[in-house]
């Protein structure tokens, strides 16, 4: 029988009874009396020096209560970084200013210049247009290696050649160079990692009102972690403390890693709304979300694989590009460095690795986290390399890779981190079980007889999650603490509000939470309630992300729930009259253990509230407890996953018929949203591997503005998935023993893609290395004429 | 302005409306049903389906004008009469098929619009009808298992969890 309660149990999710009926409220469907609207006057090139800005005709036009500049925001703070990489000669990583609006340059299509508030939107819109706007257009910085090159234009004057910072990582030159100097065989590959837009279905919003009676502003905005914005707002932008600054990110349409970050944005409407006295709202068109929203990956790698004579993995070395775009975004340089360099290892234990990376400013959109953040990148090129190796070889690729998987935890790897357990062998034994390789053969040979190629690919990956303990990342240039705190209120009746710093946009926190606090308690789910999302409810949080809510936050929820237990343990001891280290908790009451006396949770509640038999010398009243939770590790989900294509010859399109995902997520609370989350990774890697990318042309205009032209995955674009996650190691360090299940899929999607439409190319006599994402029909159409 | 009667989720409204207001901006603006939902501005995402005499229409594509006279369904009329969640929706709790939710209106109006002219359709069939809807979040395993749960074909085979 599958459980029906608690962690286990595949619940169904209370929070879709207000998403199914339209009753969600979503940061666009709040309105407050005097609202204000705002349009943004954004660049509409590249790269340019502004040099004059007439707003007087447009300041005349109807409803138009102000227009703001870059000048209002002199001497005001600019938008932070939230993470300092160090350069491999030791020096900082540039930092050039972020202004909230153009200060003089414009340095990617879609920079806000001006902002114009209104008493409608239409009428913001129309004085947008009499802004009498002149731009000396630059030379647009595109292309990475044209940027670092000595010639190339400056995306920011005083920074030649455009480096942010040229990182070093993992094992010495000298010795990677041996590894590489003794190897039998050296597979060497370059390629690309396409830049994505994350598009959460939900455009961003931001409204903000003023209260001057008692200086306090109110932020409303999408997004994933509202601690962080106020921190970060209040601190560095605008000056504003946290007592006297309230954010509130309600309902969520998705996130991805995108609304992490402390955008321009909500730091003018909270501006704004300070300088005019009223609320000011601004909701984002998609075009906007194309052009504002930070983009994710966007990596340009060569790496090189060095093998011993018996095909084991002796060295790695990789080489990469990365773009920042024309401003560093709140965690841009821990993408390409910190979640992406100690991922590198892979499955894998290569003795010796060694990761470099630049990153670069150009004139575009500025780069940050997108689902899997760094660990996509690093698995993509891993495990196209290892079928590579494979290939070259003449071997097959499972076996290749069981050859050299870890099988021994815990296990340091030459990057830094070390994994707490898993079983690689095991997950992939399960996929194997999954796809039927056995029956393959008999699938390619009906695609045949239809005229299609079949193809089957294969990898694994692994992430780290969780982040994680402040002390390392600390040391490794993040600014902030990666912990994360919850607040378990017990009530009088005995009905539960847990207060958490996660926030839930579509992760089901609602639901999922609630099942670990009822399993520790004994007492049904429906008495307890998760809020989340508003700064001026929860004692802090670090927010969600990086498939971090669960195994952080919901490990201080855990340590807060044990300490109601312990103080639960002594009311009961004392209405029974006994010692609190005889009481036991089970199924919603307290007993003395090895007799029949009980009290049920609900009456010791109601002691705690209303005192009058309780040992008050002793404990306080009341029932509430907050935790703050620091994990000892990343944890490491790990997994292999596997998928057939069909390519039709005639046009090169893909198809994919048969995919596969077996996970080590570790212990599941609700296996239902983990499938969920699992099916919603997938398709966005596939969408990586076949269909999306955001193209500029040579000019810095953003060519895929619109969902006319950036193809987000349809229905039709890909198949019902099997998913598992039975091969489960528990973590080791968080009480809950969880380890995340929010990005594995878009990690390790594409490269199974990829490598079965080369395997389909290469089995029908195409000799084709490579093919970058994505893999697109003219692509593959290509790649067979040779 | 223009003045526009219609029904929307069987109650009858009168407004003034600018003549190039859209559906979407008459729903969420005029009569403060924030249910439909916005997600581009090319009509291409679905986040804004409703019902025009029937038809499965985006919001973002018709003007109120041009709804004079007409029976609107939108996602807050969905329920039963009781306030308990019809066939489709609760198919789309039973089966996961939402997580942020902000698809998930316009997918219930486009399912809906599918089983009335499709009553068993086949798993191809809703990915088909699904071209106009973009989901982020679900990969869309989910909603099409619901949307063939909601039309009472056995989805207990499908991709063995």
């Amino acid at each position: 029988m599958p459980k029906d309660h608690g962690i286990g149990a595949a619940q169904k999710r209370r929070e879709d009874v207000r998403f199914l009926t339209g009753a969600g409220k979503y940061t666009d469907d709040i309105n407050v009396y005097g609202q204000t609207y705002c349009h943004f006057l954004r660049s509409d090139v590249a790269h340019g020096k502004i040099t004059s800005i007439d707003t007087s005709a447009a300041e005349a036009m109807p409803g138009v209560v102000r227009i703001f500049t870059g000048k209002d925001f002199e001497g005001i703070g600019g938008l932070p970084c939230g993470w300092q990489v160090t350069d491999k000669n030791g020096d900082p990583m540039q930092e050039p200013p972020h202004p909230v609006l153009a200060q003089g340059k414009v340095r990617h299509v879609g920079e806000p210049i001006c902002a114009v508030v209104a008493e409608t939107l239409e009428q913001a819109r129309d004085a947008a247009e009499a802004i009498e706007l002149e731009i000396e257009e630059l030379p647009a910085v595109v292309d990475m290696r044209g940027a670092l090159e000595g010639g190339s234009a400056r995306v920011h004057d005083d920074l030649p050649g455009n480096l942010c910072y040229d990182w070093q990582f993992g094992s010495d030159t000298a010795t990677v160079e041996a590894a590489f100097a003794s190897a039998a065989h050296v597979t060497t590959l370059e390629l690309v990692n396409n830049r994505l837009v994350a598009n959460p279905m939900e455009p961003r919003v931001a409204l903000a009102e003023y209260a001057r009676a008692g200086d306090e502003s109110t932020l409303y905005t999408t997004s994933q972690n509202p601690h962080v914005i106020r921190l970060l707002m209040g601190a560095f932008v605008l000056g504003i403390p946290e007592h006297k600054l309230r954010v509130v990110a309600p309902d969520v349409g998705g996130g991805f890693g995108t609304k992490i970050f402390h955008y321009a944005e909500e730091a003018f409407v909270t501006f704004a709304a300070r300088q005019i006295n009223r609320p000011v709202k601004w909701t984002s068109t998609r075009s906007e979300a194309f052009m504002s929203d930070a983009h994710g990956r966007d990596h340009v790698t060569k790496i090189e694989l060095a093998l011993d004579a018996d095909n084991n993995f002796i060295g790695l070395r990789t080489d990469t590009l990365a773009n920042m775009g024309a401003y560093l975004s709140t965690f841009a340089s821990s993408v390409p460095t910190w979640l992406h360099g100690t991922l590198m290892a892979g499955n894998y234990k290569t003795p010796a690795i060694q990761v470099n990376v630049k990153a670069v400013f150009t004139n575009t959109v500025p780069v940050d986290a997108y689902r899997g953040a760094g660990r996509p990148e690093a698995t993509f090129q891993l495990e196209r390399l290892v079928d590579k190796a494979a290939r070259e070889l003449g071997v097959d690729p499972i076996k290749l890779r069981r050859q050299n998987f870890i099988d021994s935890f815990p296990y340091a790897t030459p990057v830094a981190v070390e994994y707490d357990t898993g079983n690689y062998v095991a997950t992939m034994d399960k996929l194997e079980e999954m796809i039927d390789i056995p029956g393959f053969a008999a699938r390619r040979a009906e695609s045949e007889a239809k005229g299609k190629l079949r193809g089957f690919g294969v990898n694994c990956y692994i992430e780290a999650c969780g982040i994680a303990p402040s002390n390392l990342v600390g040391q490794l240039g993040a600014r902030a603490g990666l912990y994360d705190a919850a607040t378990v209120r017990v009530n009088a009746t005995g009905s539960i509000s847990v207060m958490v710093g996660a926030h839930s946009h579509g992760q089901g926190h609602e639901t999922a939470f609630p099942q670990v606090v009822a399993d520790m308690l004994g007492i049904d789910e429906s008495m307890i309630e998760i809020v989340h999302g508003d700064t001026s409810k929860i004692p802090f949080g670090m927010g969600t992300y990086g498939s971090r809510s669960l195994a952080v936050c919901g490990s201080a929820m855990v340590r807060a729930t044990e300490k109601i237990i312990n103080k639960a343990k002594k009311i009961a001891a004392h209405l029974m009259e006994a010692s609190a280290g005889d009481i036991e908790l089970k199924d919603g009451m307290f007993t003395v253990a090895g007799t029949d006396k009980s009290v049920a949770w609900g009456d010791v509640t109601l002691a705690a509230y209303v005192p009058h038999n309780y040992p008050l010398t002793e404990i306080e009243p009341g029932l509430e407890e907050t935790a703050f939770y620091d994990p000892a590790n990343f944890t490491y989900p790990a997994g292999a996953y596997a998928c057939e294509v069909e390519v039709d010859p005639e046009t090169g399109k893909v198809t994919i018929e048969r995919f596969a995902a077996a996970d080590d997520f570790g212990n599941v609370v609700n296996p239902m949203i983990v499938e969920g989350q699992v099916h919603g990774g997938l398709a966005q890697g596939i969408g990586q591997a076949l269909l999306e990318t955001c193209v500029y042309d040579a000019d810095g205009q953003l060519l895929s503005a619109s969902y006319m032209d950036y193809a987000m995955p349809r229905a039709s674009d890909v198949p019902f998935y099997k998913v598992d996650h039975s091969c489960a190691t528990p973590c080791t360090h968080n009480p809950l023993g969880v380890k995340g299940c929010g990005e594995a899929g878009a990690i390790g999607s594409p490269p199974a893609v990829v490598n079965a439409v080369l395997d389909a190319l290469n089995h029908a006599g195409h000799d084709v290395a490579h093919i970058d994402m994505p893999v697109s029909p003219h692509r593959v159409w290509q790649a067979m004429q040779g | 302005m223009t003045k526009v009667t219609m029904t929307v989720n069987g109650k009858t409204v009168s407004k003034e409306v600018r003549g190039n207001m859209l559906m979407t901006e008459f729903l969420r603006d005029e009569l403060h049903l924030t249910g439909t939902h916005v997600g581009c501005d090319t009509s291409q995402c679905g986040a804004c389906n409703i019902h025009v005499n029937g038809a499965n229409v985006k919001g973002c594509t018709i003007f109120a004008a041009e709804c004079d006279g007409a029976e609107i369904a939108t996602i807050e009329g969905q329920a039963n009469a009781d306030g308990s969640l019809n066939v489709i929706q609760q198919a789309f709790q039973d089966h996961h098929g939402l997580q942020c939710g902000f698809c998930t209106p316009g997918m219930v109006m486009s399912a809906a619009a599918l089983l009335k002219e499709t009553p068993k359709p086949t798993e191809a069939e809703i990915r088909h009808y699904l071209e106009g809807n973009i989901c982020r979040c679900t990969g869309y395993h989910n909603i099409v298992k619901a949307i063939m749960a909601a039309s009472g074909q056995d989805v207990s085979s499908i991709a063995a969890e």
